[in-house]
C-alpha cells in the first residue's frame, strides 16, 4: 500500500459513507460539548423529535461564562447563568459520558479536561462547537471545530458531512534555545504562513523540535493551527503520546490497554508519504515571539520592532496594518520591549496547563508583579490543574509574585465572564486571539507564551525572558 | 432552512481583509440561547460608537458615521463584498446567524475560513469565492455607482454585473444541490442510518476501548 499520512489514516478509517462528488459521511468518536454552541442544537433536536444517537460519546463542561472567583457567589450575571444552566437541564434530559458542571473538582476548558481525563484518545475523531478543538489533534486525533448546526448533526447522526482537506506538513527541525517554548514555535509558523496559510489544509507537525516536546506542547501548538487556517491540526504518536494517556480515567486498562497502543503507534504519517504542501522552520533560528497588532500573523521576534506601514507596497496590507496600529495605539518603528502592558493573562485552552503555569512560576519567584500593571491573573485550565499546581506550590510563587491566582475557565481569553480589559488597555496574554474587542471592547492584546507574559508582568513592558536570567 | 435559488440584490463592499467572527459578531451575545435576533448586533463594535451589552434597544444606540454599512446607499443591502479570509477565528455560527438576520443572502470574497464557509451554508447564506482580481473589480464598481446591484444565480452558478458581464463561480455539487432545496442536512444523513449502524458496530468490534 502506498505510504499514508497520519491524516489520510484517520480519514479513511472514519468514512461511512461518500457521495459523488466526494462529500463523506465521517463518524464521530468523541463530542465535547460546552455551553455557549450547544443550547441551539438541544433546541433542534427536541423540535425534530430526535433522540441523541449514542450519549457515551458526549463529555459536558461549562467554562466559556463561569466565573474564575468568588464560586460561593455562583453566576452572578443572569444570561451567562442562564447558558449555564441550560447546559445543566439539557445534559441531565439527554446523558453524557462524563459532565464537568460548574464547581466540579474536574471542571475546565473543555480542550484541558478531555485529554487529562483520557477522554481524548488516538486514532479518534473529536470535534466540539469550539474552533480550538485542533488541540486533540496533539494525540493525532482528528480534531477541529464545528458550528452549532453540525453539533446538532453529530447528536442527531453520529456524523459529519465533509470533505477531505489537503495535507501540509510543517517540520521543525533542531532544538529550540532557553526560553523558547510551544508558543513562540506555533506563532514563528503563523508569522511565517499566514492566518490563511493553512486553509483548506489539514496540518501535521513534525520535525525533531515537536517530537521533543511534551503534551502540553503539542497541544500549544495543534491548538493554534486554526489560528493559521487549519481546522485541523496533529502530531503523530510517539512513547510520549502513549506515556501520557496511561492511567488517564477514561483510559483504556489491561488488555485493552495493549490492544490499544499497539494500534496507536500505527497512527503516525510514513516514511515517504506526500503531502500536498511542506513548510520548514529551524528551531535554533525561532525567538521569543510578541504580536503587535490585531490578527496573530501580526507578530514579530521581542528584540523586534512594531512596523512601519509606509514600507508596504500592497494597499490592502497597508491598511490593515494602518488599521491595526491605530486600534494597538502604536507608533510605527516602536521596539517592543518599549511597550508597557496594564494587564498580564496567563490562562486559555492555549497555555494553561501545568506545563505553562510551571515556566510562568518559574520566571515569576523570587520578583515582583511592577507597580504599573493593574492586575495580573493566572487562571488554571482545569480544577485537576489548580490542584496540582497547589500541590507544587507554584500558587504560592503567583500570590508572592502579586499576581491573582484564579478558579479555572476561558476567563480572559474571551471575556464572556467578568474578567476582560478596559478600552485602550493593554494585556501581554498567553491566549490565542489578538483580535479587536477580543479580551474586552477596545482592549488590546498581545500574544506571547506563559514565560515572556510572566517577565512582561514583572517589568511593566515586554522583555526577553532570556535576559530575565 | 431557506431555500436558495436566485438574487437580485443591492451590494455592500466591507473592504478589510481578516474579519473575524469576533468582529461579526461579539462574545457578549453568543450568551443567547437562541439562534435568532442577532442581525442588530452584526458587526457591533464597528457599527455602533457605544459599548453593545445584550437585551438592549439597538435603535436607540448612537450608530458609527464611519462604518460603511450604516451610509444610506447601503440600506437592505443583501450581498456583501469582503476581503481575504473573511470569518476567520471562533467557530460560533452566531456569525452566519447574525449575517443572515442583517438580511445578508450572499458574500463574495476571494476566501473564506473553512468552518465559517461550512457554517454558512447551514443557515442558507451562500460564500461565493471569486479570483482576487474579480472581486478588486467589484469593489470597485460597488463603490463608484450608488444603488450596484448583482444577480446571483445558483443553479447557473453565475453572478452578472449591472455591465452585463456574467461571472461563474465554483460549488460543491452536494452543497449547491442541499441549498437550491432548503434541504435539512440530518434528515438527508439519517437516509444512511443502517450505513451508520453497521461502521459502529464494526469499530465497536474493533476498537472498543473508544466506546468505553
Amino acid at each position: 500500500m502506498a505510504a499514508q499520512t497520519l491524516y489520510e489514516k484517520l480519514w479513511s478509517s472514519h468514512v461511512v459513507h461518500e457521495e459523488a462528488d466526494g462529500t463523506a459521511l465521517i463518524y464521530i468518536d468523541r463530542h465535547l460539548v460546552h455551553e455557549v454552541t450547544s443550547p441551539q442544537a438541544f433546541e433542534g433536536l427536541k423540535l425534530a423529535g430526535r433522540k441523541p444517537w449514542r450519549i457515551s460519546s458526549i463529555v459536558a463542561t461549562a467554562d466559556h461564562n463561569t466565573p474564575t472567583d468568588h464560586w460561593e457567589q455562583g453566576i452572578l450575571d443572569p444570561v451567562s447563568r442562564q447558558q449555564v444552566e441550560t447546559l445543566d437541564a439539557n445534559i441531565r434530559e439527554v446523558g453524557s459520558l462524563a459532565y464537568f458542571p460548574f464547581k466540579d473538582e474536574r471542571q475546565g476548558i473543555v480542550h484541558v479536561i478531555g485529554p487529562e481525563n483520557g477522554a481524548t484518545l488516538p486514532g479518534m475523531t473529536v470535534v466540539c462547537g469550539d474552533s480550538h478543538t485542533s488541540t486533540h489533534g496533539a494525540f493525532a486525533c482528528l480534531a477541529h471545530g464545528i458550528g452549532t448546526s453540525e453539533v446538532e448533526h453529530v447528536m442527531a447522526t453520529q456524523c459529519l458531512l465533509q470533505k477531505k482537506s489537503r495535507t501540509m506538513l510543517i517540520r521543525v527541525d533542531g532544538q529550540l534555545g532557553q526560553g523558547v517554548t510551544a508558543k513562540d514555535v506555533v506563532l514563528a509558523i503563523i508569522g511565517k504562513i499566514g492566518t490563511a496559510g493553512g486553509t483548506g489544509y489539514a496540518m501535521e507537525f513534525g520535525g525533531s523540535a515537536i517530537r521533543s516536546l511534551s503534551m502540553e506542547g503539542r497541544m500549544t501548538i495543534c491548538n493554534m493551527a486554526i489560528e493559521a487556517g487549519a481546522r485541523a491540526g496533529m502530531v503523530g504518536v510517539d512513547e510520549t503520546t502513549i506515556e501520557y494517556l496511561e492511567g488517564r480515567p477514561f483510559s483504556p486498562k489491561g488488555e485493552a490497554w495493549e490492544q490499544a497502543v499497539a494500534y496507536w503507534r500505527t497512527l503516525k504519517s510514513d516514511e515517504g508519504a506526500q503531502f500536498d504542501k511542506v513548510v520548514e522552520l529551524k528551531a535554533e533560528d525561532i525567538l521569543p515571539q510578541v504580536t503587535w497588532g490585531t490578527s496573530p500573523e501580526m507578530v514579530t521576534t521581542v528584540d523586534g520592532r512594531v512596523p512601519d506601514p509606509a514600507a508596504v507596497a500592497d494597499p490592502v496590507r497597508r491598511e490593515g496594518i494602518e488599521r491595526a496600529l491605530k486600534y494597538m495605539g502604536l507608533e510605527p518603528n516602536t521596539p517592543i520591549t518599549e511597550i508597557a502592558v496594564d494587564q498580564v493573562f496567563i490562562g486559555s485552552c492555549t497555555n494553561s496547563r501545568i506545563e505553562d503555569l510551571r515556566e510562568a512560576a518559574a520566571v515569576a519567584k523570587g520578583r515582583r508583579k511592577a507597580d504599573s500593571v493593574k492586575r495580573v491573573l493566572v487562571v488554571p485550565g482545569s480544577g485537576l490543574v489548580k490542584r496540582q499546581a497547589e500541590d507544587e506550590g507554584l500558587h504560592e510563587i503567583f500570590v508572592a509574585a502579586g499576581f491573582e491566582w484564579r478558579e479555572p475557565g476561558c476567563s480572559m481569553c474571551l471575556a464572556m465572564n467578568a474578567d476582560r480589559l478596559e478600552p485602550g488597555e493593554r494585556c501581554a496574554s498567553t491566549s490565542n486571539r489578538n483580535f479587536e474587542g477580543r479580551q474586552g471592547a477596545g482592549g488590546r492584546t498581545h500574544l506571547v507564551s506563559p514565560a515572556m507574559a510572566a517577565a512582561a508582568a514583572v517589568t511593566g513592558h515586554f522583555t526577553d525572558v532570556r535576559q530575565l536570567g | 432552512m431557506n431555500p436558495f435559488t436566485k438574487l437580485d440584490g443591492l451590494v455592500a463592499p466591507l473592504d478589510r481583509a481578516n474579519v473575524d467572527t469576533d468582529a461579526i459578531i461579539p462574545k457578549q451575545f453568543l450568551k443567547s440561547i437562541k439562534r435568532s435576533g442577532f442581525g442588530p448586533n452584526a458587526f457591533d463594535e464597528w457599527r455602533y460608537l457605544d459599548v453593545g451589552q445584550p437585551g438592549q434597544d439597538n435603535s436607540k444606540r448612537p450608530l458609527n458615521p464611519d462604518f460603511v454599512l450604516n451610509q444610506p446607499r447601503y440600506q437592505g443591502a443583501q450581498i456583501l463584498l469582503t476581503r481575504d479570509n473573511f470569518g476567520c477565528g471562533s467557530s460560533r455560527e452566531h456569525a452566519p446567524w447574525a449575517l443572515e438576520d442583517y438580511g445578508f443572502r450572499v458574500l463574495i470574497g476571494p476566501s473564506f475560513a473553512d468552518i465559517f464557509f461550512n457554517n454558512s451554508f447551514k443557515n442558507g447564506l451562500l460564500p461565493i469565492k471569486l479570483d482576487a482580481a474579480e472581486v478588486d473589480e467589484l469593489f470597485r464598481q460597488c463603490e463608484a455607482n450608488e444603488g450596484y446591484r448583482l444577480v446571483v444565480d445558483l443553479a447557473a452558478q453565475t453572478i452578472t454585473r449591472p455591465d452585463g458581464r456574467t461571472i461563474g463561480f465554483d460549488i460543491d455539487p452536494f452543497r449547491k444541490e442541499c441549498l437550491l432545496n432548503g434541504w435539512d442536512d440530518i434528515g438527508l444523513t439519517l437516509r444512511h442510518a443502517d450505513k451508520i449502524k453497521a461502521y459502529e458496530e464494526r469499530r465497536r468490534a474493533e476498537h472498543p476501548y473508544y466506546f468505553a
